[in-house]
Formats: structure tokens, C-alpha cells, sequence
């Protein structure tokens, strides 16, 4: 309810502001601080959606632009779920190593972090060339998505796998030394149940970021398909049809919204692992 | 090979995993391990302390939490360690769980060093916090250390109910944890502790944080468990009172750096005798002057440290 509440007034603030503001937005100083409503910056929300209803090129059977993006949804959901298992597999790897060995942590974590600090836009050439035949095209696309995806899963694992270590003065841990048993047994037993909570919102940014690392990746490479290639293709008839551009962006969003759905079940499923609001 | 068929039968018979004491006599379900039919001629003590120091590295030298302690603790005895707060009666207790080391000194448990001790499962430890995995049932913590080495799931079951049984909470064990009071949670803890049969039982505080009633009677419950399992104890306490209901041995300790500064033995019959005249015993003369002793002595240990 909510929701839809939510979806509604934003539906009504764009057309309010559209009609509200000036053609030319608000210009402060040579600075543009409130964006143009004209109908080529915001198209009317009926303009698009009249948009959606029509084929996408001139061809006899197009199929109409709404099929198009939820099928260019569909592909970049593919390849961004690829590329969120990936990079969690590799998130929990590196936290697990960096949990068990303190000097592996010292070596290892601050490469992770530095990772990160190297903007994409420098790394796609490295991994993605767009002139090179051999492999799978989508490849790199998956390979950019988990990049950016094993991150936060490195990062939110190995604090829940080490949280034990702290909790309470270290009780769990001298508990389960006591019980004279190996490190993979206090880990299976101990440190992974008691990582959920860190868990789980690190699966959250992953998947946001494996979603926005596939739509930029396809962007780069031109990898037929997807909403990036969409976003290309939108972009270059944007002058003839500016409602279209907006399609890409509204199939982002339906991706986006499918992998929060697939988390916020499997947080239900695990609410016993989280504490405070354990029922 | 006949080592890992026999526990697999009669876990209960062979907590140690040690060398087996008898031959599979049938796998009739004991609940509790009984007293311990070593073939030895002497059998160790539970715990052999000597000269135990232990210094934790500060900013400026080191500061001595314990310094050349002895003790011992006999088969099937209770041994309270009683001092100040701060008198390192708590890293006394770590060291013979193998928790944290001498830096100089020796600990023996059953004539092992702690390491092995610890290995194999010979004794079971109570904290102050009951430190329940919140995630598990009640009957999943008490099953936790058995499930860790591996048990089988029926035997799992059958002593974690018959453990809960023994601590009163056979309705509880599919609760989770958060649902239980805090004296509740400290009986699955000391069920969690009896869960692989140890002879000895190591208790940091285990009802310092509850109520006075909850507090009483979970003493008179120790007494009734250490009647049913004859397991040794070495309980950790701040409160006289506790110390003598029931201790066979007070042991008292100094102020930083502990030193033991005096032992008052306690006649005041067997655990059995104790639980069954309950509170009445905490009226008599007799226990009324062992408190008064082991006071006398926790305040000669203050006056002594202050002065030197």
C-alpha cells in the first residue's frame, strides 16, 4: 500500500513540477539549480507511457518498447545475478581467509579496499574489449558486475565473522575453546550463524552494486541485449523520441526491485540468526 | 578401532575419549556418567595448582594478577575460590580451563596438562552470562557440545532431555533462549556444561547476576547435581554466604596479586544432607560460624595487602 502510495506521489510531483517551474528550469548564477520541463528534458508521464506502447523501430513486427525493455531487464538480470553469485563466493573466500589468518587480514584488506578506490571506467578497458573475438561477450560483463559486487560481501562478512571475537568480552569464543573443538567447527557452528546480521545488508549493497556494475559494463561494451545497449541505442534517437530514454531507466528500477524482493525473503528466512528482533 | 564403536555406543561411559576404562558391557542408556571406577591405584587429583603466577603486560612493566598460588582440588570435591574483586580469582579458573596460561608455575587437571584436559572434554564450564547461542532451542544449546564431537542424533536428543530433566526445565526445550529468565538461561548453561559427562565443573560466577531467591535456589540445585553426578567443582564466588552453603573448601584470596591467604574447610555434611534441610542449614550456628571465619580471613588478606 504504501508503496504504490509512494509510487503515486511521485507520479504527481513530476507533472506538478513540470507544470510549476519555467521551461527553462531555475538558472542561479550561470548554475543550474532546478532542471528544464520542457517536454524533451520531462516528457509528460502519458507521453511515455504512449511511448511504450509503440514498436521501437519502423520495421514491420517490431515489437513494441515495453517488450523490449522487459526483456532488456530480464537479460541484465541474468547477467547481474551472475555476477552477484560470483562476487559473493569471492566476498566470503577472502573473509573467510582473513578471518582465519590475522596476518592474511593485514596483506589482504587493504588491496580489498583499494579496489574499490580504482574507478570503473578505468578497469572496463582492462577486462572488456569490445574488439576482441575470442570468449563470450558476456563475460566481462559478469566479471565488472562481481567486481564491484565482492566488496561490501568481504567487508560485512569478515566483521560478522569476527563479531564473536568481541560479543560479550569474548564469551562464545573461550566457550567454544572450552569444548576442545577445531576453528572450522567454532566457525560453522559460531562465527557464520553469528554473521547474519552483518550479512545481509552486505548482500543488499552487493546486489545494487552488481546491478548498476552489469548496466554499466553492457553500456561499455555494447553487449547486445541489456539495458545498457538500450541506453545506447535510446541515446542516439533521443532528439527524434525523448520519451524512450526513459525506458532503460524504469526497467533498472524493475531489477533493482526483483533482487530487493529475493533478499528481504531470504532475511525472513533468517530472522532467528538475527538478534533483537529473534522471534 | 574399537575406541570410536565404543563411544559411538556409550558416549556417556568414555567422556574423555581417552583411552576406553572397560569393554562395551551393552549399550543399556545411562543417564549420568557414574562414579568413576578407574582401575588406577590412585587416581589424580581433579586439580593440582602449584606455584601458578600469572602477569598481564601493561604500559609499564607488568601488572601480577596472581602470584605462586597452590591448589587442589580432589576427586568429587567443591572448591570455591572466594576474594576481592580484581584478585585474579577468575584468570585462576581460566588457567585450569586452559583458557589462558601460567607465566610461570604448573596446572594439573586429572594428571594431564590443561591442553589435554580441555581436548578431551574433561571438565564443563558455567560463566556469569549463560552465553546461549540465541539462534538455537534450548535443547539445541544443551545438544552443542555433543553435536560438535559428533554424536549421534538420537543419543543427542536422549541426554539433552534427560540434562534438562535434571535442571528442571523438561518443558523448555523448545524455547528459544530469549524466552527464558535469567536463572532459566544459567540452568541450560550448567545443562550445556553436563553434557559430556565431565568429572569436573568449572563455574565463573554462575549466579552472580541473578536475584537473591533465584540465587538460593540454584544453589541448593548445585548441591542436588553434584549428588546425582559426583562431578568436582570449582566454583568462583564474591559471596560468603554461597561460598560455605556449598563448598567442601574455602579458599581464600588476596587482593591483587592473588595469593591463597587461607583455607577453611567446611563440615557441614555431604551435598544430599545440605539440599535436603535446604534453607534451614543457612540459620544453624555452625554455618553462621564458617562465615564468620572465611570473613575474618577475607579481611586479614585486605589489611595485610594495605599495609605492605
Amino acid at each position: 500500500m504504501a508503496g504504490a502510495a509512494g509510487v503515486l506521489l511521485l507520479g504527481f510531483g513530476w507533472e506538478g513540477y513540470k507544470a510549476a517551474a519555467p521551461d527553462d528550469g531555475l538558472v542561479l548564477g550561470g548554475v543550474r539549480v532546478l532542471p528544464r520541463t520542457t517536454d524533451a528534458a520531462m516528457p509528460h508521464l502519458w507521453d511515455l507511457a504512449a511511448s511504450a506502447g509503440e514498436p521501437v523501430s519502423s520495421a514491420a513486427g517490431a515489437p513494441p518498447l515495453w517488450l523490449v525493455t522487459l526483456r532488456g531487464a530480464g537479460s541484465s538480470l541474468v547477467l547481474a545475478t551472475a555476477g552477484w553469485v560470483c562476487g559473493v563466493l569471492v566476498g566470503l573466500l577472502l573473509a573467510v581467509v582473513m578471518a582465519r589468518l590475522a596476518r592474511a587480514r593485514a596483506v589482504l584488506l587493504p588491496w580489498v579496499v583499494l579496489s574499490q578506490v580504482v574507478p570503473l571506467i578505468a578497469v572496463a578497458p582492462l577486462v572488456a574489449r569490445p574488439d576482441s573475438a575470442d570468449g563470450q561477450p558476456w563475460v566481462p560483463v559478469v566479471a565488472i558486475a562481481s567486481y564491484l559486487a565482492f566488496f561490501p560481501v568481504s567487508i560485512g562478512a569478515l566483521r560478522g565473522f569476527t563479531a564473536p571475537d568481541d560479543d560479550r568480552g569474548g564469551l562464545y569464543v573461550d566457550l567454544f575453546r572450552s569444548f576442545g573443538v577445531g576453528w572450522w567447527s567454532g566457525f560453522w557452528r559460531l562465527r557464520l550463524p553469528a554473521s547474519v546480521p552483518y550479512l545481509l545488508p552486505a548482500l543488499r549493497l552487493a546486489a545494487a552494486n552488481a546491478v548498476a556494475g552489469t548496466i554499466v559494463a553492457e553500456v561499455y561494451t555494447g553487449l547486445p541485449g541489456g539495458l545498457g545497449r538500450l541506453i545506447v541505442d535510446f541515446g542516439a534517437s533521443a532528439a527524434a523520441d525523448p520519451a524512450r530514454q526513459w525506458s532503460p531507466l524504469l526497467g533498472a528500477i524493475l531489477v533493482g526491485l526483483a533482487t530487493t524482493l529475493v533478499l528481504a525473503g531470504a532475511a525472513t528466512g533468517l530472522r532467528r540468526y538475527r538478534p533483537g528482533e529473534a522471534r | 578401532m574399537s575406541r570410536g564403536a565404543s563411544e559411538d555406543l556409550e558416549p556417556d561411559a568414555n567422556p574423555g575419549g581417552g583411552p576406553a576404562v572397560a569393554p562395551d558391557v551393552g549399550q543399556a542408556a545411562v543417564p549420568d556418567a557414574g562414579p568413576d571406577t578407574s582401575p588406577l591405584p590412585e587416581a589424580p587429583a581433579a586439580v593440582e595448582v602449584r606455584g601458578a603466577t600469572r602477569e598481564f603486560p601493561a604500559d609499564a612493566g607488568s601488572t601480577s594478577a596472581l602470584a605462586g598460588v597452590d591448589l587442589a582440588v580432589g576427586e568429587g570435591e567443591l572448591v570455591s575460590l572466594i576474594g576481592p574483586s580484581g584478585c585474579g580469582k577468575s584468570t585462576l579458573l581460566r588457567l585450569i580451563a586452559d583458557l589462558d596460561t601460567p607465566t610461570s608455575g604448573t596446572v594439573a587437571v586429572f594428571g594431564k596438562t590443561p591442553a589435554q584436559a580441555r581436548a578431551d572434554q574433561d571438565y564443563g564450564i558455567v560463566f556469569q552470562e549463560a552465553g546461549l547461542l540465541p539462534w538455537r532451542s534450548v535443547q539445541a544449546n544443551v545438544e552443542l557440545p555433543m553435536q560438535l564431537h559428533g554424536e549421534p542424533a538420537v543419543t543427542r536428543r536422549t541426554r539433552a532431555q534427560s540434562l534438562l530433566a535434571l535442571v528442571g526445565l523438561a518443558d523448555f526445550a523448545g524455547h528459544r533462549p530469549h524466552q527464558l529468565s535469567g536463572g532459566m538461561q544459567q540452568r541450560v548453561a550448567i545443562a550445556r556444561a553436563l553434557a559430556r559427562s565431565p568429572r569436573l565443573l568449572l563455574m565463573d560466577e554462575p549466579f552472580g547476576a541473578l536475584d537473591e531467591l533465584t540465587r538460593e535456589r540454584m544453589q541448593t540445585e548445585l548441591l542436588n547435581l553434584r549428588a546425582a553426578t559426583g562431578a568436582a567443582v570449582v566454583f568462583v564466588t564474591h559471596s560468603i554466604q554461597e561460598a560455605v552453603y556449598l563448598s567442601d573448601r574455602v579458599v581464600v584470596l588476596s587482593p591483587r596479586p592473588g595469593r591463597v591467604v587461607d583455607t577453611v574447610e567446611v563440615a557441614l555434611g555431604d551435598p544430599a544432607e545440605r539440599a535436603q534441610s535446604g534453607g534451614a542449614l543457612r540459620g544453624d550456628r555452625a554455618f553462621f560460624e564458617l562465615t564468620s571465619a572465611v570473613r575474618e580471613a577475607l579481611h586479614a588478606s585486605g589489611r595485610a595487602t594495605a599495609t605492605t
